[in-house]
């Protein structure tokens, strides 16, 4: 039984009691409990299913290493799974759930895999889902999904908010126990700025559970006048609750500091994550306890050793009433002392080693404890619950002697530095075969841009355990300098309980508890020649639960070396990788969501299209209306009025997004022959040109028409998306290559508002405006003029992507709105209309017009779409020419672009494959082009598309077959991509 | 998350700062070079562990491209220097030399 007791708790204050409910049962715990210190204290030891065999699990450790008491925290859109009952504090109402059971958490289906364990071991699912092949889709993995994962997510949005911090620090210290706050108080006295953060509420760690005294003061008037001491200096910064994510690059940290999650309703974000860069790290953080492996030590009741004296002395909770304590060290004696001090029983402690002499064993033995030395626990007896242990000699093959009954069971295998954060970015460690540790290795820190180390750890986390060696330690993690060596520790490994255990007691020695990986199973991957640790963990899925190995991992590769005689740093640990434990997603995100998850752009006319039915399609960060929905409208509808009322009369079309940099100098001209395929020098000022830009691969990247403004001004339009990437891309090429030539840029995106007005009517249009002579002999096509129309200043391009009379109007982005308003007003009478993305996408589709990003993919040539006549010949050099040389370019059965027109009429669907009859070595069917663009023509009334077909274009009139969804194919016959307009008498007009 | 001084503006930029830019003194083959030239220019590229000199652009600063000689992995950062430089600066290859005695410095990088 475990239970609170009468008196006694450090942490705890006795006059608040928090009522709180779990599985729906209503429970009553103290202020300062911890969730897992509270269900103790009510006597619920059980809190959770193991993940594989649905074992029943109890409550293990007292910190951020719990492996099995996760529960599901809160409801509704504040509902999380996953959450560690022992590192959360308790609070008025809290509701918690268990998770991986089903039906109830006291009688589950799931846990008749325990009865199949012996079919379940390692590598199960990697040798047996295989065959036959159809099982996996209709049986495997059906099953595998229902039972897999741990808790549920809540599919609503998260109701709370996060925000990021950044703050700078000479010295973060992470860990805010002793080790902690000394390193702290030396760096502090330096003059250092200081950042130190404890992840529990309370610092201090472990020494008022553990030590006597610190510097001959009892630890908690230690800890509260050293905690007095930085609180009143102005260069050190205090955070608790706030836990070291991580250790990156040049001293960029990351802590997870839970604000309110133990204040809920408080207005005030909920996590916040600190993103510092730190000239210095100091890692004081601790050391983990390893359990021991012996058969049944996952029974609910067997619980770390240093926890059991952790909730007795800070919660005044007991595990049990009666406890064995097994060990292999002197630590554990404090928790036979801790028990005996608050009157509650010891049945004995059994201890591995032949002798044990040093002052704690003696202590507990002056107490009148029993201690057993040589002996170990044969197996642990009790199902959902210890109810004894049976006892055997540790060298032996566990044959059992004596039954000690108990309710609870103490472990200790010894304490394993926490060395996550010293690891994340590069420090090594080296094995302590004395102390059976790994310890961080100053002589391989982590290190920093000037190439010393940033990286110090301190304390526990440096392996000097306890005392004034430990105080010593920080200080000279702190402030440089040589700690004395620090006693050794009274341990002897021991990785398998008792050492000769034969088969039957190995396959129920567990060493991770949440995803039922046991010494048989890194064993029997030993034996399939799982040499690498990282592959051993994979196979086993050793050390890949929520945990992260925290509990198992040393033990684990400890039987892994074993296994293949080869000595424990030789087979090397797992990687650490931040976080060092879970974070929330909201932390991650911080205020990153909704309406300023990114900038939202917006063109000078963007309030005009919102307020005219525009129905907005994101263009990068962009929004452009997709059409304009009239009331009860549907969208397809919406497209087809818009195209056909341009095609007979006028349209306008906001442009403002396409990219518009100005490329200006002497060696402009120059400049822009490197950038596009073809020439640009020897355009003339006032006119325009198609262009295409390719990547150094010979890749097309970008197209558009250039302007030449005067004599060494030149205007390259590219497309929405690019406009930025091509103006870096520029900026690649004339800062690294060509830097001696005299050519600046500038990205004029955003100054200037675009317009194109196309249609039949558009001269019309514009001529209604006044101000401009716009006639075919004063702006021909492919030419520009600037100007005014009805009083605004403007720059007429006559250029076309609909295959219609067209203009674009340039306008200072102040203008945008009041010239669109112009023209819509005076466009009234000629029936204007504004059109979306969509119409201006089937018309440039109608015309046979490439659209960067359908007919290319970063692998399209400008070869391959029939651009051939905009590549000069003439030049000796362009990005990309060289690369468009290459035998693969050149290749005759690349597939290059043909229009695509159904038999019966219908669209074809996008992305689809032209299929042949014919089969590859591997059985798959071989293609022959595919769908780069399709749409429906209300022009044509009937699908149009565009693809890309080998030897394409001296096909024309076959028939090809394409693939649909449902399985069945459709034919199409292959036609020149122009369907409208081919010889374009309409657009030059 | 390296840090890396701005040569150009002298900025102590955070990598969030920063854009990536490959390999440096990657020598351009253009028309009329032969395919093993073209294939090395384009494709080949080292991947050490240890000194590298790489491009940066100091895209969310002042959108100057630099260059930068550091150790892959130690992320120790031996200097950076501007793009129009055809050699490497000689304090920075002597700072290499004197942390890295062994490294063995490749053909294409060239003193200045």
């Amino acid at each position: 039984m475990s239970h609170r007791l009468p008196s006694g708790g450090r942490l705890i204050d006795r006059a608040t009691t928090l009522g709180f409910t779990f599985n729906g049962r209503r429970l009553k715990g103290y202020g300062g409990d911890t969730l897992a210190s509270a269900l103790l204290g009510n006597d619920r030891m059980l809190v959770g299913r193991s993940f594989k065999y649905h074992r029943p699990r109890g409550i293990v450790a007292s910190g951020p290493e719990e492996p099995n008491a996760l529960v599901g925290l809160g409801q509704g859109a504040r509902f999380e799974p996953n959450q560690r009952a022992t590192t959360t504090d308790l609070f008025a109402d809290l509701v918690a759930q268990s998770q991986n059971h089903w039906p109830s958490l006291d009688f589950d289906i799931g846990a008749l895999n325990g009865l199949m364990s012996r079919f379940l071991s390692a590598g199960f699912y990697y040798k047996t889902f295989i065959h036959p092949r159809a099982f996996w889709k209709h049986l495997f993995e059906p099953t595998i999904r229902h039972s897999a994962g741990l808790g549920r997510p809540t599919s609503e949005p998260d109701a709370d908010r996060y925000e990021h911090l950044y703050a700078f620090a000479d010295v973060l210290v992470i860990g805010g126990g002793i080790a902690g706050l000394q390193a702290a108080r030396t760096a502090a006295e330096s003059g250092a700025r200081v950042m130190i953060w404890e992840q529990s509420a309370h610092w201090g760690g472990r020494a008022p559970v553990d030590d006597p005294d610190v510097e001959g003061m009892p630890p908690d008037d230690w800890i509260s006048a050293t905690l007095h001491w930085l609180r009143a200096q102005p260069n050190v910064t205090l955070r608790s609750r706030t836990m070291g994510a991580g250790v990156y690059d040049h001293g960029y940290a990351l802590g997870y500091e839970r604000v309110t999650d133990h204040l809920p309703g408080l207005d005030a974000p909920r996590h916040r994550l600190w993103r510092v860069r730190a000239g210095r790290i100091i890692t004081a953080t601790g050391a983990i306890e390893r359990p021991l492996s012996f058969a049944g030590n996952d029974v609910p009741g067997v619980m770390l050793a240093g926890a059991v004296r952790d909730y007795v002395v800070n919660f005044g909770v007991a595990p049990g009433r009666r406890t064995v304590i097994v060990t292999n060290n002197d630590d554990a004696y404090r928790t036979a002392i801790t028990l005996h001090s608050a009157g509650l029983e010891v049945a004995a402690v059994i201890d591995a080693r032949a002798r044990a002499t040093g002052d704690l064993p003696q202590r507990a033995r002056s107490l009148g404890i029993r201690v057993m030395t040589g002996r170990a626990i044969a197996r642990v007896r009790g199902g959902g619950r210890v109810t004894g242990v049976d006892i055997c000699q540790h060298t032996g093959t566990g044959a059992a002697g004596a039954l000690i009954a108990c309710d609870a069971v103490a472990m200790s295998g010894g304490w394993s530095p926490v060395v996550h954060l010293w690891s994340h970015c590069g420090g090594k460690l080296i094995w302590d075969a004395g102390a059976a540790l790994f310890r961080p290795d100053p002589a391989r820190a982590p290190t920093g841009a000037d190439g010393a180390a940033f990286v110090a750890a301190a304390g526990a986390a440096n392996g000097v355990m306890r005392g004034a060696a430990l105080l010593a330690d920080a200080r000279a993690a702190a402030a440089g300098g040589d700690a004395p060596a620090p006693e050794p520790e009274a341990i002897t490994p021991v990785w398998i309980m008792p050492a000769a255990a034969g088969p039957g007691l190995r396959a129920k020695m567990w060493l991770d508890f949440q995803n039922d990986v046991k010494v048989s199973d890194v064993q029997q991957a030993a034996r399939e020649g799982y040499v690498s640790v990282e592959h051993a963990k994979r196979y086993t899925t050793l050390g890949m639960a929520t945990d992260q190995g925290k509990l198992g991992n040393i033990n684990g590769l400890a039987v892994l070396s074993d296994a293949q005689g080869a000595p424990i740093p030789d087979v090397g640990t797992t990687t650490f990788r931040p976080p060092y434990t879970p974070i929330s997603m909201g932390a991650i995100a911080g205020e990153a969501r909704g309406d300023v998850f990114q900038p939202l752009r917006r063109t000078p006319m963007h309030d005009w299209h919102a307020a005219h039915g525009a129905d907005w399609e994101p263009a990068g960060q962009w929004r452009r209306p997709y059409c304009y929905l009239r009331p009860g409208e549907a969208r397809n509808d919406a497209v087809a009025r818009e195209i056909l009322a341009v095609r007979g009369g006028v349209g306008l079309i906001d442009a403002s997004t396409l990219g518009k940099i100005i490329v200006k100098g002497p060696d402009a001209g120059r400049f822009l022959d490197m950038l596009y395929t073809n020439m640009m020098s020897n355009l003339a000022p006032g006119k325009c040109r198609y262009g295409l830009m390719c990547s150094e691969n010979g890749f097309l990247i970008d197209d558009g028409v250039v302007a030449r403004i005067d004599e060494d001004t030149w205007l390259c339009h590219t497309t929405t998306g690019g406009a930025d990437r091509i103006h870096a891309h520029m900026e690649d090429w004339l800062q690294c290559e060509w830097f001696d030539w005299r050519v600046y840029t500038a990205n004029v995106t955003e100054q200037f508002a675009q317009i194109a007005v196309a249609g039949p009517k558009a001269r019309d249009l514009l001529q209604a405006l006044g101000g401009l002579d716009v006639s075919s002999g004063a702006l021909p096509f492919m030419s520009w003029a600037g100007g005014r129309l009805a009083g605004i200043p403007l720059r007429a391009y006559r250029i076309s992507f609909s295959g219609e009379l067209s203009y674009e109007l340039a306008t200072p982005a102040g203008h945008g709105l009041a010239l669109w308003r112009a023209l819509v007003d005076a466009g009234q009478d000629l029936g204007v209309i504004a059109y979306g993305t969509e119409a201006m996408h089937v018309m440039r589709a109608e015309k046979g017009f490439i659209m960067i990003g359908d007919e290319t993919d970063g692998t399209v040539i400008p070869q391959d779409l029939g651009l051939g006549w905009a590549i000069s010949r003439k030049k000796a050099d362009y990005i990309g020419k060289r690369a468009q040389e290459r035998a693969h370019m050149t290749d005759p059965d690349r597939w290059k672009l043909v229009g695509l027109q159904t038999l019966d009429g219908s669209v074809l669907p996008e992305g689809a494959y032209a299929v042949t009859d014919a089969r590859n070595a591997n059985g798959q069917v071989v293609t022959e082009g595919r769908v780069t663009s399709t749409c429906h023509s209300p022009t044509f009334d009937r699908g149009i598309a565009m693809g890309l077909v080998r030897h394409g274009p001296d096909r024309m009139g076959e028939v090809l077959r394409f693939n649909r969804v449902d399985g069945t194919t459709v034919e199409a016959r292959i036609v020149d991509p122009c369907l409208y307009d081919p010889k374009g008498g309409r657009q030059d007009v | 998350m390296l840090i890396l001084t701005c040569p150009c503006c002298g900025i102590k930029a955070d990598e969030t700062e920063l854009a990536p830019g490959g390999e440096a003194h990657i020598k351009r083959h253009g028309p009329g070079s032969s395919d093993a030239e073209f294939e090395a220019y384009l494709f080949t590229r080292a991947n050490p562990r240890g000194v590298h000199f790489e491009r940066w652009r100091h895209a969310y600063g002042c959108g100057k491209w630099f260059l930068a000689a550091r150790a892959t992995d130690t992320l120790e950062v031996f200097g950076t220097y501007p793009a129009t430089s055809t050699a490497v600066p000689d304090a920075i290859l002597s700072r290499i030399r004197a942390r890295r005695p062994d490294w063995i410095k490749p053909d294409r990088i060239k003193p200045a």
